[in-house]
């Protein structure tokens, strides 16, 4: 006697879409059925949005309503995810440490920051390094004290240091020698070499405390918004893509309930030269998660559209991309979608001769200096 | 159904598929088309029990990278969902890097255990830890006490409920290295084993089928009441010497794959463990003397 082949979640379409039903309606989950699951654990899992859905779940109150097999993988993996917060405050104690002693004070981006200003999205989400933003001014004083507390840069080769030093909004990732804990130190959101140039000593003069407790600051609501789009939307980098619109849609959200947070969110943006970014934050977290955006903060965003027929690129490309990495939310145009964003934010990074220049060292230098 | 009620055509078939097999506490989807692992799947996991097909906890994929290699120096990889967690092996050691696959699975996820690498083996509703470094004797050890009446628990991964501190079962093929494969070969003339393969980073490894019996009762959890550190070392006399409790503790702590990112739970867990049990360090040399002593193991009170 043979088993029948395993059911699968209806259409492929469906399949593609099934984490995106999950993130948009968690109030259904109670009703889904074990293929489902099935699937849509392994998106969650390649999308590392594991936990973060233990926790929208929890809130809910719905955990227990979910079946016992699925619920194991999401507690395993809030497990985690709580040991995580934990290493990331005591890291953050630890940089706080040196970079007082540099007489620089604190300032958290992305990851950190949420778990710092301990933001809806934090609980459960994983991330690998620390991010900080200093001026530009103390980044020579910054870097060497954190060398003092023991973290080394890891990027020897001379083109690599020319090329965070001279080029990039960051130093080398810095990693603490016995922790093998990552910093990035950043001194801009955007390369130096970019189009857009936000300038980051408004970013740092609008900087507000993290919380009650420390004198750790992070990001303003709007700019916090806003970096996690230029972050998403500019970088090339769409392995956690997901994971990043999430935060984005976690981030309105709850600066949504802050008077006067929509009102300025859009004119903050070109004010930073962050419209486009913002643009497509509020298309595809819209679109994709069906966050709630007011019709005249979309309206006002339209400013920043770009013409229809790249906007038509565009959604080709990120409706593919900002997909899990999973071979069920791939068709046949996934791999040509996250190539052509590569270049793309290649391309947004550098001007085109420092590009090739870029490019051919990367290809053709690097690989030989190192074997 | 038991995967014995497939025949090897079938079995290979349904491996192409995807095989929802059920270890324990976890199912496991296995896809491959390679031979040696259906050969090794139906030599030693016949009385292992089919899970349904709806969902399964670890879908793990066994193939040849499609590189030019596969045509004079083949390999094989392991895959989580598509996830490679380690480097490609030679094509030959296939079946082995199945059953490391399937270990990493669960030390890497279920958090809901305190897990210890560890063999643990049970009777009379009592279990024994055996944890140790490799090369102390610890699977020849185990392997044999299952041979002589001991219910193998598992022989890598002793799962510790936090939920209750009882000991789940992961009942599953016991790997033997080296030289304890013709030692338990002797031993037991009729344990099935898988083929011996040869270069492996541990040697020569084989594979020993689980008891029956063992595999059955595997949804039967039991409470800790020995740990035993074994140490094999020829010709010495067998030997047991207590330990103390806090210093077990720390070596239980060493050998454990989640202890710090359990934190207090596992701290907690932990002790619980070390208040219902004896500790020994124990050394031995001649297999049956030292089932002897296990069997004369005192009850705890």
């Amino acid at each position: 006697m043979r088993q029948q082949t395993p059911q699968k979640p209806q259409k492929p379409h469906e399949q593609q879409a099934l984490i995106l039903a999950a993130l948009r309606d968690p109030q259904a989950l109670p009703g889904w059925d074990l293929p489902r699951w099935d699937l849509l654990l392994r998106q969650l899992r390649q999308a590392d949005l594991t936990a973060s859905l233990y926790i929208q779940l929890q809130q809910r109150d719905l955990l227990e309503k979910i079946p016992r097999q699925p619920r194991r993988h999401l507690e395993w993996a809030a497990q985690f995810a709580r040991r995580h917060t934990q290493s990331v405050l005591w890291e953050v104690g630890f940089i706080r440490k040196a970079l007082q002693e540099a007489g620089v004070s604190l300032v958290l981006l992305k990851g950190a920051a949420y778990v710092a200003a301990a933001l809806p999205q934090a609980k459960g989400r994983i991330f690998s390094d620390i991010d900080i933003l200093v001026p530009k001014g103390s980044l020579e004083m910054v870097e060497s004290t954190l060398m003092l507390y023991g973290w080394n840069t890891g990027h020897h080769d001379a083109y690599d240091q020319r090329y965070y030093r001279t080029w990039m909004h960051e130093l080398p990732p810095m990693q603490h020698v016995k922790r093998m804990t990552a910093i990035d130190v950043h001194h801009a959101i955007v390369p130096v070499t970019a189009r857009i140039r936000p300038a980051p000593d408004k970013l740092l003069a609008a900087a507000v405390p993290a919380n009650g407790e420390t004198l750790d600051r992070v990001l303003a609501p709007a700019d916090m918004v806003l970096h996690s789009a230029v972050h998403l939307f500019y970088d090339g980098e769409y392995d956690h893509g997901l994971r990043d619109l999430v935060d984005i849609h976690c981030l309105l959200m709850h600066f949504a309930q802050q008077p006067g947070f929509w009102g300025g969110l859009v004119s903050r943006a070109q004010e930073l030269e962050l419209a486009r970014p913002l643009y497509y934050a509020l298309r595809y977290a819209t679109s994709l998660l069906h966050t709630p955006v007011p019709d005249a903060v979309m309206r006002a965003a339209e400013v920043a559209r770009p013409h229809p027929v790249l906007l038509w690129v565009m959604d080709a490309l990120f409706q593919r991309a900002l997909l899990p990495k999973h071979p069920s939310c791939d068709d046949r145009y996934t791999g040509v979608a996250r190539f052509l964003l590569y270049l793309r934010a290649n391309w947004l990074r550098m001007p085109p001769v420092l590009l090739i220049k870029h490019l051919f060292h990367k290809a053709f230098l690097s690989p030989k200096q190192s074997g | 159904m038991k995967l014995s009620a497939l025949s090897r055509s079938e079995l290979s078939l349904r491996l192409r598929h995807g095989l929802p097999l059920r270890t324990g506490a976890f199912t496991f989807r296995v896809k491959t088309c390679i031979p040696s692992v259906a050969h090794g799947l139906s030599l030693l996991y016949a009385d292992y029990p089919l899970a349904a097909e709806e969902f399964s906890d670890f879908h793990v994929t066994l193939a040849s990278p499609p590189t030019l290699r596969r045509w004079f120096k083949s390999q094989v990889t392991f895959r989580f969902d598509g996830m490679a967690p380690f480097a490609p092996l030679p094509y030959t050691q296939a079946f082995p890097m199945l059953e490391w696959g399937l270990n990493w699975c669960v030390s890497n996820h279920a958090n809901n255990y305190l897990i210890i690498h560890a063999a643990v083996v049970e009777k009379n509703g009592y279990a024994a830890i055996l944890p140790a470094p490799p090369g102390s004797g610890k699977s020849t050890l185990c392997a044999a006490l299952t041979l002589r009446g001991w219910r193998l628990l598992s022989d890598e991964l002793t799962l510790i409920r936090l939920s209750d501190g009882l000991i789940e079962p992961l009942p599953r093929p016991i790997s033997l290295k080296n030289a304890s494969i013709g030692v338990i070969k002797r031993f037991a003339p009729a344990a099935v084993f898988s083929p011996e393969v040869r270069d492996t980073v541990k040697g020569t490894v084989a594979h020993m089928k689980p008891g029956a019996d063992s595999v059955r009762r595997a949804a039967l959890p039991a409470r800790a009441a020995w740990i035993v550190f074994p140490k094999y070392e020829a010709g010495a006399p067998s030997v047991l010497d207590t330990v103390t409790p806090a210093r077990a503790f720390m070596r239980l702590a060493d050998n454990a794959f989640n202890y710090s990112l359990l934190g207090q739970q596992g701290f907690h867990t932990l002790a619980g463990v070390m208040d219902g049990t004896a500790a020994y360090d124990f050394t031995y040399s001649v297999l049956d003397e030292a089932i002897q002593v296990f069997d004369a193991l005192p009850v705890p009170a």
